[in-house]
């Protein structure tokens, strides 16, 4: 793991400074062990989505995700993907275009995550020149035929499941909180265990228990930097012991608080992104 | 459908090759991509019957070469785009360049606008069409084709506006395109004038008076995106005029003046997403509904819902209807020998997707049904993905129907099977 471990650095506007220094704020309060006692498990889980999901105002990133089957066999995906929050912690909304492979170039696909609503989809297909909605009930199918869920792209309700502080360890030099999450309705894991760093809030691993409590998915940060100032993860895998497939998602770029507007998330976009994005 | 026509291929048109010079002049300097595909496509008749004008089992045997050229400006928003194929056609004996899109692309703050040929896809519905006003090509679309050759590209302009309140696009068409009809020559079809060959074919003129105008004014209504329509143009099939009607000789076929005004909403409802559709098809040279040879002006109506049934299984159900205005002057001035309409002809579709394998392998099924034809079509696919450039499609069109007269019904005998190899680059 390759951590800088300064918290502030670079100057991305107002709001984002604010919210930055809010965190460190948080981070302050809660790296002292007095206080970590207070932060119950349900707090830290919500946390380490705002420093997952949530990191500035908005994010641009160039995406790599790399699909390896158990036999080495391999599926590239590019990617696009901006991200703005409409609010800290809640709604936000996510664009993604496709590069490659070719059967999807110049695909998009829009989301308007709504923590408490059903959150809406549109997908666009450009070889019919056709913005669609699509139904956005199936949070836990496979992204893209990815090893990740939709849940892990644009992140899980904190509400959705029950937590418990497990204890605290170290994992790889990194003092982390160990969580354990149970869902409250039925999905397709029955209990999640996740190591989060104290010091960035990120989750730094988490296991899946199938409903025979067995140990069959298993994700890892495997790189975090530190981008504009905001601890990121920049590499990542999921892997699926059962099947053997797993999936490297490599941020090749990424950039935050470059000044999407709330109208960039529209269908226009959709069928035409600026050049600026996409390149 | 009453009639023929062979739009099969589409070559290119002058305006085109403005297109193709404004690509190629700032390609020397700007952002260039190329890409396409090679797609090998054949699809076989099942039905051991072959159509009197067709010597092959074969209702569909080519390769296409796939060139997808574009180039970006530096410092303006402003791109071309050029998208065609390379094709040979066993069946007809023919090699050529299909021009399935080419245009300049200009952005500025509000307004996208678009000049050349462009595929447009309006409406919400699934395969069903009431405010999609453009060109179809149901060719492909019932002999195997991968699905984006059911659109066929219109030549015009688009100008899009995004405003606070309202969006708009507005299609300008100066250049007439009938949809792609199924021809005797590799189709079993109903033609109440089968034996009268001598057929000509008027396309409207390319004049200012008969120059399409489509617009489409979009929202977001709360949940749901609302849309108004308008068209101002032709019927893309033709209406047949014999001039004769008990012993015709020769038959014209053309295109009559159409207006369409409609609406759609699509939004999250009931744990899926709920599509609604209406439109009022006003066949502009026959109000009285009096002439035979002229569509009467019709109501079309959809309701759709499609929602995820577990993971990767999606399922789509859709209702629609065309309810035929001036039913009485219709059955009264139809020609004796033709099989009549019913004043209400509805169409339920399903529509089942299954992913499997990390999304590698794909199901799915797609059937229309029409309670008041009693004919269907059921089209069942199977997809693998290969690798990353290569893929395979296999799938079938099987048609049926109580009467050899209405839309899906006349081609019964038409059964086919198709395979389809893709390999991009």
């Amino acid at each position: 793991m390759t951590y800088t471990d300064t918290l502030i650095s670079r100057e991305p506007g107002m709001a984002a400074a604010m919210k930055r220094q809010f965190l460190t704020v948080i981070l302050l309060l809660f790296s002292s062990s007095a206080f970590s006692q207070t932060m119950n498990a349900e707090q830290i889980i919500e946390q380490s989505q705002r420093a997952f999901y949530y990191a500035a105002e908005d994010m641009q990133a160039k995406i790599t995700m790399q699909l390896i089957d158990a036999d080495g066999g391999t599926r590239k995906r590019v990617m696009t993907m901006l991200r703005r929050d409409t609010t800290d912690g809640g709604e936000q909304k996510y664009f993604i275009y496709f590069h490659e492979p070719g059967d999807v170039r110049r695909m998009t696909f829009m989301v308007w995550k709504d923590p408490v609503k059903e959150d809406q989809r549109w997908i666009f297909i450009p070889a019919v020149d056709l913005v669609r909605r699509i139904a956005a009930d199936d949070k836990r199918s496979s992204f893209v035929g990815s090893d990740f869920t939709y849940e892990d792209i644009s992140g899980r309700d904190v509400a959705d499941d029950s937590h418990t502080l497990l204890r605290e360890e170290t994992l790889a030099d990194r003092k982390a909180y160990v969580v354990e999450s149970i869902p409250k309705e039925m999905v397709e894991y029955s209990k999640r265990i996740s190591w989060i760093d104290k010091q960035t809030l990120l989750p730094l691993k988490e296991t899946y228990y199938d409903a025979q409590d067995e140990l069959y998915r298993i994700f890892t940060a495997d790189k975090i930097k530190e981008v504009d100032g905001w601890p990121t993860v920049t590499q990542r895998t999921m892997k699926n012991l059962k099947s053997g497939h797993r999936t490297e998602v490599v941020f090749d770029t990424i950039a935050y608080d470059v000044g999407l507007a709330d109208k960039d998330f529209s269908e226009r976009r959709m069928r035409r992104p600026p050049r600026a994005w996409i390149e | 459908m009453t009639g023929q026509t062979n739009g099969k291929v589409r070559r290119a048109h002058p305006t085109l090759m403005l297109v193709l010079a404004l690509i190629a002049g700032p390609a020397l300097s700007a952002d260039i991509e190329t890409h396409g595909f090679l797609l090998l496509n054949y699809a076989g008749r099942t039905t051991d019957n072959r159509p009197p004008q067709s010597d092959s089992d074969f209702l569909l045997g080519e390769e296409r070469l796939r060139l997808d050229v574009s180039v970006w400006a530096d410092e303006i928003e402003a791109s071309a785009r050029f998208k065609g194929d390379l094709f040979h056609d066993a069946v007809d004996g023919e090699t050529g360049l299909d021009v399935r899109e080419a245009y300049v692309d200009y952005a500025t703050d509000n307004v996208d606008l678009r000049l050349g040929r462009q595929i447009a896809t309006w409406g919400v519905g699934d395969l069903l069409f009431i405010n999609d006003v453009f060109p179809k090509d149901w060719v492909s679309f019932f002999s195997g084709r991968p699905l984006e050759y059911l659109k066929i590209g219109v030549d015009g302009a688009r100008v899009r506006f995004n405003g606070e309140v309202i969006n708009a696009d507005f299609m300008l068409i100066p250049f007439f395109t009938p949809d792609a009809l199924p021809t005797p020559g590799r189709f079993f079809l109903y033609d109440p004038l089968a034996s009268v060959t001598n057929r000509s074919e008027i396309k409207p003129a390319s004049t200012y008076d008969n120059s399409e105008l489509a617009l489409r004014l979009y929202r977001r209504a709360g949940e749901f995106d609302v849309a108004a329509y308008l068209y101002k143009g032709f019927w893309r099939s033709p209406g047949m005029r014999p001039d004769d009607l008990i012993a015709a000789t020769q038959i014209e076929l053309f295109y009559p003046e159409l207006r369409v005004y409609g609406a759609s909403a699509q939004g999250n409802a009931f744990g899926g997403v709920l599509s609604l559709e209406a439109g009022y098809y006003d066949s502009r040279d026959d109000r009285d509904g009096n002439d035979p040879a002229i569509a009467n002006a019709q109501s079309r109506f959809l309701i759709g819902y499609q929602r995820q049934l577990k993971q990767d299984l999606t399922l789509g159900v859709q209702y629609y209807a065309e309810i035929m205005q001036d039913y009485a002057q219709y059955k009264q001035s139809l020609p004796a020998g033709f099989a009549s309409q019913r004043r209400s002809r509805d169409t339920v579709t399903l529509r089942l997707e299954q992913l499997l394998m990390h999304q590698t392998l794909r199901l799915s099924l797609f059937t229309f049904f029409s309670p008041a034809d009693n004919d269907y079509l059921i089209q069942p696919k199977v997809s693998y993905q290969f690798s990353d450039e290569l893929s395979a499609t296999v799938g079938a069109n099987l048609f049926g129907g109580k009467k050899e007269t209405t839309f899906l019904g006349q081609f019964d005998k038409n059964d086919n099977l198709y395979l389809a190899t893709r390999f991009d680059f």
